[in-house]
């Protein structure tokens, strides 16, 4: 988890020390708030990363001489087949034209979005489809 | 498949030696872009570009040769080696070739090198840039051009507006004796300055971005709402230079055109104190046959 | 349904994978959550994508060919620019890399089962596919297309200047694509950093998940800002705010400084996932491992990083920028993209080159890319870019780079990899002949726009003036971009038949080098019945060639290849311990 948590970390402290710079040289703050954004976007996992990577046993997929049967089990869940993306992308499409071809289209819209959210939801808990 | 690898040392060469053959290189290659440059690019080709027909078009001119030369240096170079391994390196047998993946002197060489190079530029464009934004606070002529959809306004010393739009007119101001050839020079309202001395603009835009661009110039600056650009021009020789609008505004971006009227300096001296006596006359004076177009 | 998968063994064949049995046909197109489905989608909306876009330029070509034109209304032609640019960018080139190819070919060359997230990559697509129609959608409504320009300046793309509905639609459209793209990122990042397969050390990852992982990190920096500037955008037309208008307070300056903190990573982001695909391909038809691994691997990040600081670049004719920062980074940028370029040429040098289709395209990239940085470099001097700015110099500029990465080593890549994706060959013969009448449309379509913006012509023009002697050198502009048109014909009729007369390809046609290559053609359902023992960036090489490992040399030998021994040494037999 090393290399990652120093990856991001390098990030934190480019924008960090840009930010700085750019702080006291140029005459603009919009520049500058968005540097502050970037720094807090690799310090906050990136720091989280480096305290687990600390405390933890390096993962088969850290060690050079990791062998596939050291990764043999559960991975994860990967969901194989689901309608709630499209439903979901769909109702958040609607919404979005709503704002152009009238604002009813929002019901339909909103709709389908919640319906996405619960079946999501459910479909995580009892893990099936549809 | 013991081949001697080309970027090892030959033989009794130490790997110093090695590296320093490429920084002999690397010095040479850095000393043959900076000449040019240094030579103050008189008469070397221009590469496509003007050699900018006022003092500040002069300096960015020269940037312009000493980097289209150090580029081409560049260019040939690398993209010699690249032709290079794809004729020499053509697959001859079914030997798989040596596996090598590092060789540390070469790698430094060559990210020492383009850092020295592009510091070098970065130099020269500092002082090119300096020369170009320089203001002057004693310019000959003080001129506030404002952009609009889709012409240009110009207001002189002494109440003088004169105003234009796209290609409706040759020259709204009518200069005796002078003529636009071609005709495309003449596009649009001319903005009258002296030669040879500083005319000093400031520009602004009462609607969307416009660009003040003026080919020959070398130079362009954007026209914007709420932001006042000042910058100077001090044109070499009396002549007439077209120019145009050179960011997206709108519908007729493409007729926005314009020109710059470089006058002998009396010459532009009496022009303008006549056309001061007519301001004092009546409130503002209009082009006589072009008419102001408001924003869309 | 849902799946818990287990991790596969490279010897262990009696794993009964269970049979996939899930919908089919429509249903199955609109529910699977498979990242190769999820890609190839985006692969072949993206092409649409570039298509339409492109017959927009030659419809523009024609436009220019006569000064004078009236061929296209001012209008049509102002929505075509503003239309082939946004199509290019937002929906071709980026989704092509990182939707598509990424998608499909990441979690592979990881050794995972699929991305981390399923569900939200299909949602990606759909927002990515809603978001499209949303921008496309400004053709059919009253007052056609939106025609500001691809980047939508504020004031002219205000509601007082650009009136309607199209500029609404582009900028919904834009908001749909971003959080695709957003959504993307986050699944591209939490793969890579989670789902390795076992011995898959960070610094053992091939170049283009790296540069994939790079990319990310910039989608999450940059279109978080694009969405915002597009939002307040959108309250400036419709919700009574003034923050890009000076009559209330606001600044115009703003919305170039939030566009282009996004717009200048965007094209790094355009641009890394494609030099990742050059940085696999070459090495496997040199025959040799990527040189100087390592410091590909930091000179991406080097561009990335140095991309983020350089936005105002594209501002230097504002007159309120801080030149010497923003130029110092931009030439600064050059050092690793040279770094890169030496590499590529390092693979190459001493190897046993295969010229394949693959191999043809990611050449016409690296001449591409060198020409079309050294113009960046150039534009990166705040004097020639007073010069050059908004002029077909620039427009020259961006379309060498671009076509360089997206068109020359995107095609690479499809080339490369539809082997793996369909089972089949591609007919050889056409591919180089694509690439050939491509070179030469390319190089004719855009080097006389180098001369014609150096002359003056300005950039988003729809007419120029007879008698200033623009027209030769746009007729031969124009020319060239109808023989790139007809050179893609030969790539549609090549997949074509490729379909109808399948050539088998076999798992491994090109003696490739990273794990993709070890699946089946095409993978099976999650990916991998076995693995191979991963010691080195080349699982795949160091398998079928355990007598060519990959030779660590000089004093920086610890790049997970192993400290100072022929890597890998033992890793072939089946136990694979460490010696």
């Amino acid at each position: 988890m090393r290399v990652e948590a120093l990856f991001l970390l390098g990030v934190a402290a480019f924008f960090g020390v840009v930010g700085l710079i750019y702080w006291f040289w140029a005459y603009e703050q919009g520049g500058f708030v968005m540097l502050v954004g970037t720094t807090i976007l690799g310090f906050l996992p990136g720091s989280y990363y480096l305290w687990w990577s600390r405390r933890m046993k390096p993962r088969p997929e850290d060690r050079t001489d990791a062998e596939m049967a050291d990764g043999a089990g559960v991975i994860g869940s990967f969901p194989g087949s689901s309608i709630w993306p499209f439903v979901l992308g769909m109702g958040l499409f609607l919404m979005v034209l709503s704002m152009v071809f009238g604002l009813w289209l929002i019901a339909p819209g909103a709709a389908l979005v919640l319906s996405a959210v619960i079946g999501v939801t459910v479909e995580s808990r009892r893990g099936g489809t549809i | 498949m013991a081949s001697v690898d080309a970027v090892s040392p030959r033989d009794g060469e130490s790997s110093s030696t090695v590296a320093s053959r490429w920084r002999r290189r690397a010095f040479g290659l850095v000393a043959v872009t900076a000449l040019p440059v240094l030579l103050g690019g008189c008469q070397l080709p221009t590469f496509y570009g003007y050699r900018g027909s006022t003092k500040q078009g002069h300096d960015e001119s020269v940037l312009w040769i000493g980097t289209m030369i150090a580029s081409i240096v560049v260019l040939v170079f690398v993209g010699g080696l690249i032709t290079w391994s794809i004729f020499r390196y053509r697959k001859k047998s079914d030997e798989i070739p040596r596996q090598f993946q590092y060789h540390i002197p070469i790698e430094i060489t060559y990210i020492v090198v383009p850092v020295v190079m592009v510091l070098t530029l970065f130099g020269f464009t500092v002082y090119t840039e300096n020369q170009v934004d320089a203001v002057t606070p004693t310019p000959a002529v003080k001129i506030h051009v404002t952009a609009f959809q889709w012409g240009w306004r110009y207001q002189y010393p002494g109440n003088v507006t004169v105003t234009g739009v796209t290609t409706e007119d040759p020259d709204p101001i009518g200069l005796n004796g002078a003529s636009c050839a071609p005709a495309v020079d003449c596009l649009g309202p001319g903005l009258i300055v002296p030669a040879g001395q500083t005319t000093q603009i400031v520009l602004n835009s009462q609607d969307v971005i416009h660009g003040f661009y003026v080919p020959e110039f070398n130079f362009s600056r954007y026209a914007q709402p709420g932001v006042t650009n000042t910058f100077d021009l001090t044109v070499d020789h009396a002549a007439i230079y077209r120019a145009q609008c050179t960011q997206l505004c709108g519908l007729y971006h493409s007729l926005m055109f314009f020109h710059v009227v470089a006058l002998p300096p009396s010459q532009f001296r009496a022009w303008l104190s006549s056309q001061q006596h007519l301001a004092h006359a009546a409130s503002t004076v209009s082009a006589s046959n072009s008419t102001t177009k408001a924003a869309a | 349904m849902t799946v818990l998968v287990d991790r596969p063994v490279s010897h262990d064949h009696g794993h009964e994978h269970e049979h996939h049995e899930g919908p089919t046909g429509l249903l199955k197109w609109l529910t699977s959550t498979d990242h190769k489905l999820i890609g190839m989608n985006y692969m072949v909306t993206s092409l649409v994508m570039f298509f339409l876009a492109g017959l927009m330029a030659l419809a523009m070509r024609a436009q220019l060919a006569t000064p004078n034109s009236s061929l296209l209304s001012f209008q049509a032609y102002n929505a075509l620019f503003t239309m082939h640019g946004s199509l290019m960018l937002y929906l071709f080139a980026g989704p092509f890399a990182f939707g598509g190819l990424a998608n499909y070919i990441l979690p592979l060359q990881v050794g995972a089962p699929d991305m981390a997230f399923p569900r939200l990559n299909a949602l990606s697509y759909w927002l990515y596919l809603s978001g499209s129609i949303t921008m496309l959608l400004g053709f059919v409504v009253a007052g056609g297309a939106a025609a500001y320009g691809w980047v939508a300046y504020a004031p002219l793309s205000t509601v007082q200047f650009s009136p309607g509905s199209a500029p609404d639609l582009w900028i919904l459209g834009i908001a749909l694509t971003g959080f695709s793209a957003i959504f993307t990122g986050v699944n591209l990042v939490t793969t890579t950093f989670y789902l390795r397969a076992p011995g898959m050390t960070m610094f053992r990852l091939p170049i283009f998940t790296w540069n994939m992982l790079v990319t990310a990190i910039l989608i999450l920096i940059a279109f978080p800002i694009l969405t915002a500037a597009m939002v307040l955008l959108f309250a400036d037309r419709h919700f009574g705010t003034h923050i890009y208008s000076t009559a209330g307070g606001g600044s115009p300056i703003l919305y170039q400084n939030l566009f282009w903190f996004f717009g200048h990573p965007e094209v790094y982001i355009l641009a890394l996932p494609y030099f990742g695909i050059v940085t696999d391909v070459i090495p496997v038809f040199s025959k040799k491992p990527l040189f100087g691994y390592k410091g590909m691997v930091f000179a991406t990040m080097a561009i990335a990083a140095l991309s983020t600081g350089v936005w105002a670049h594209h501002m230097f004719t504002t007159g309120v920028v801080l030149l010497p920062f923003f130029s110092l980074l931009s030439l600064l940028i050059a050092v690793p993209t040279g770094i890169k370029f030496f590499n590529w040429i390092g693979t190459m040098w001493r190897g046993q080159l295969t010229f394949t289709t693959p191999m043809l395209f990611c050449i016409g990239f690296l001449f591409a890319f060198l020409m079309g940085g050294l113009t960046g470099v150039m534009l990166a001097s705040p004097p020639i870019d007073f010069a050059t700015h908004d002029t077909y110099f620039v427009v020259a500029h961006f379309h060498q780079v671009l076509f360089g990465t997206a068109v020359y080593a995107g095609f690479a890549g499809l080339y490369y990899w539809y082997p793996k994706f369909y089972g089949r060959m591609y007919r050889e013969w056409m591919g180089k002949t694509h690439f050939w009448l491509l070179t030469v449309g390319f190089w004719v379509t855009f080097m006389p726009q180098y001369i014609l913006g150096l002359w003056g012509m300005p950039r988003r023009v729809a007419s120029y003036p007879a008698s200033l002697g623009w027209q030769t050198l746009n007729v031969v502009s124009t020319v060239g971009a109808f023989i790139i048109g007809i050179s893609f014909v030969f790539l549609l009729v090549n997949f074509w038949v490729s379909w109808r007369k399948p050539v088998p390809a076999g798992d491994n046609p090109w003696d490739a080098h990273t794990l993709e290559w070890f699946a089946t053609s095409p993978p099976v359902h999650h990916n991998f019945e076995k693995l191979p023992p991963i010691r080195s960036e080349r699982p795949v090489w160091d398998y079928h060639h355990p007598d060519a490992l990959t030779i660590t040399h000089g004093s920086a030998g610890a790049n997970g290849n192993g400290h100072g021994r022929l890597a890998g040494a033992a890793a072939a037999a089946d136990t694979g311990d460490k010696a």
